[in-house]
């Protein structure tokens, strides 16, 4: 029996490996694609996607500024967050795992098919909410600094949340909102944490409808590495929907980018998302024709 | 012990659907991966929204008969980046496409390469 838990190991081992290998290669079957100079990147005037992937190094990258997270912040793709959330979740409770099951998901072990997935975001329009917002999608930011808040604008959704640090307690019994309430503070000079409270149970976690409740709370650890690199990792500690709490974003890597570059506009409008849906309920029927049998 | 097999016979499965799901926000199981098929039509919508994008192809095959193709993108940033836009198709606009076709032999598919009248390809 240990023999074969070893084979296992090992067997994942090598999944994981060729994943990664795949994954830092581009395409199956393409050429790797060159390292990425991130001061020969070229911007377009507008309605820039962002970058493709990370630069290896930034040469003359200078030391994290001192409680600063001003500027634009690009994860290059890395926060897109298709399958689900980047962490393996904790174990769910029974009121997590009877809520996880109403959620018809388009990626992780929650998958469907197109025409029945029911995800709130993509099917209805409705806001991706928080703390989503850091766990799908998430291309950019850019954070704003003011005398009492930190704002962070997403290009995702084009939505804002402000994280207040004047000082105030997060509400002890909060009316829920779609983006919670936030308050921030500096660790040191270069993490700031971010604590929230008060979501909206409709809103699912990630693309993988993992569940969550309003007792949800969550830590945000933004981490200035150094004048052109930003870290974000996400704990989640959610105990009617998990036993445990969880690490749901682990180091993000984010790069700087020039304050002038202009960001495509991405959201899921209703009526789009609507017509999308309606789309593949469409290519349902014809495939009912083809066979009807299926 | 057979709750460690277990749990580590689940974290295989994990890895192993994660680079298929990376590949669109929906499952793939309907498409046929090995099979590519040539559309050429003229362009009757093109649907340009979150989290997909849809183009309809008119095809006439020898004798004549029409059938509609309908054709998965993906969604409108990642497609800007391969040189798409809102603007890229028009009504009418005559247009040949390489697609993913599904198994079930109906016209459905994602398109792969897009030749425009001018000879672009996208």
């Amino acid at each position: 029996m240990r023999r074969n838990v070893i084979a296992v190991i090992i067997g994942f081992a090598a999944l994981v490996g060729s994943y990664v290998a795949i994954r830092a290669q581009g395409p199956p079957g393409g050429p790797p694609p060159p390292p990425l100079v991130l001061s020969e990147v070229k911007w377009q005037p507008w309605n820039n996607t962002g970058l493709p992937r990370l630069p290896q190094t930034i040469p003359n990258d200078g030391p994290a500024p001192r409680r600063d997270l001003s500027g634009q912040w690009d994860s290059a793709r890395g926060g897109i967050g298709a399958r689900g959330s980047r962490g393996m979740p904790a174990p769910l409770t029974a009121w997590g795992e009877a809520k996880g099951k109403t959620h018809k998901s388009g990626d992780g072990i929650r998958m469907v098919d197109a025409p029945d997935i029911n995800d709130p975001l993509s099917t209805q329009g409705d806001p991706g909410g928080y703390p989503r917002q850091l766990l799908f999608e998430m291309r950019h930011v850019q954070f704003f600094h003011t005398q009492v808040s930190v704002v962070a604008a997403f290009m995702w959704e084009r939505r804002y949340r402000t994280i207040w640090t004047d000082g105030r307690a997060l509400p002890t019994d909060p009316d829920p909102r779609w983006y919670g309430y936030s308050i921030g503070r500096w660790e040191d000079d270069t993490n700031f944490i971010v604590n929230s409270n008060g979501t909206d149970e409709r809103t699912w976690l990630d693309n993988g409808g993992n569940p969550h409740s309003d007792q949800l709370r969550v830590e945000e650890r933004w981490h200035r590495i150094s004048q052109n690199r930003l870290e974000l990792t996400v704990t989640l500690d959610d105990p009617k929907a998990y036993t445990r709490p969880w690490v749901a974003s682990d180091k993000l890597q984010f790069v700087k980018i020039p304050d002038n570059v202009d960001y495509i506009e991405m959201m899921n409008a209703a009526t789009e998302v609507q017509a999308v849906a309606a789309a593949f309920k469409a290519e349902r029927e014809l495939e009912k024709q083809a066979a009807p049998g299926r | 012990m057979k709750a460690t097999l277990r749990g580590v016979a689940l974290a295989i499965l994990g890895v192993l659907v994660m680079p298929v799901s990376m590949m669109g926000h929906h499952g793939g199981a309907s498409f046929d991966n090995t099979k590519e098929v040539t559309v050429k039509g003229t362009v009757t919508e093109w649907l340009w929204a979150n989290p997909h994008c849809f183009l309809k192809v008119e095809e006439k095959d020898a004798s004549g008969t029409a059938r509609i193709w309908n054709l998965e993108f993906g969604n409108p940033t990642d497609i800007t980046s391969r040189g798409f836009s809102r603007r890229t198709f028009k009504v009418g606009d005559q247009i040949t496409v390489s697609v993913t076709p599904v198994k079930s032999g109906a016209p459905v598919g994602r398109a792969r390469v897009v030749t425009l009248a001018d000879g672009t390809k996208l």
